[in-house]
């Protein structure tokens, strides 16, 4: 069934946002496990967040995240509700343009924000 | 390629997975934005430690949500990326080892995963 270049590109990225979360996802696992050890082991490892190059890779995981779940809604809907190949482009650009409102103060609070503050310093 | 995964037909494993998938994303919209809202927005990387994360595992409230997370995030993850190697890998050989990789490798962190989450005693170092 062809449903059109936007509604394959949203899948496309929707699978490759996936397989990123899940790949931090194993990182985030062993960072955590550290937590069993002395404090400083953990709080040395926490330090590579706290770096300023860290924060745009932080500010990509959490959109990744959010784009996942954005769009998981929209394929929840194409599942559920009837004549999906008419409307699923047009979800797709609402999707698109609701995402980039959202991930206005979200790149303020977590990359541009706390960037400006460590070089300031 | 279409743009979702087509519903499987009949009522077999395969759509157990598609069903579940869709669950799985329904409990984890509230826990995982609950988690990014409490982690990186009213808190951040800049400020959580040993310390906090101590503190946030003496209760058994943020024990559970993280050990839920883990669960419902790896089972999650493991049959999305399994279907996406099922699409683009078309060498049966070299489709199972990457799939048993993925079970193997997710498996052994969600294993890790659980030990900590269980293991960990609060200021059992810190004091």
């Amino acid at each position: 069934m062809y449903r059109g270049g936007l509604g394959m590109l949203a899948w496309t990225m929707h699978r490759l946002t996936g397989v990123g979360v899940l790949l931090f996802l194993f990182m985030h696992i062993y960072e955590t496990s550290l937590i069993l050890q002395d404090p400083s082991v953990y709080n040395h490892a926490l330090e590579i967040y706290r770096k300023w190059w860290f924060k745009p890779i932080e500010f990509a995981l959490v959109a990744a995240v959010i784009y996942h779940a954005g769009n998981g809604v929209i394929v929840m809907l194409v599942d559920l509700l009837p004549n999906a190949t008419r409307w699923h482009k047009k979800a797709v650009s609402y999707g698109a343009v609701v995402f980039g409102l959202v991930m206005i103060p979200v790149a303020w609070i977590v990359m541009i924000g706390p960037m400006i503050n460590k070089f300031s310093k | 390629m279409q743009a979702t995964r087509a519903r499987p037909a009949g009522r077999g494993w395969e759509w157990f997975c598609w069903l579940y998938m869709r669950i799985s994303a329904v409990v984890m919209i509230g826990l995982v934005l609950g988690h990014l809202y409490f982690m990186h927005i009213v808190n951040s990387t800049d400020t959580i430690s040993h310390e906090f994360v101590s503190q946030r595992l003496a209760t058994p409230f943020w024990r559970i949500y993280d050990l839920v997370i883990l669960l419902f995030a790896m089972s999650h993850g493991v049959i999305g990326t399994r279907g996406i190697i099922e699409d683009y890998v078309r060498k049966p050989g070299l489709r199972r080892g990457l799939q048993w990789t993925l079970y193997v490798l997710s498996a052994a962190f969600t294993i890790a995963g659980i030990y900590v989450l269980v293991a960990f005693q609060p200021g059992q170092l810190s004091r």
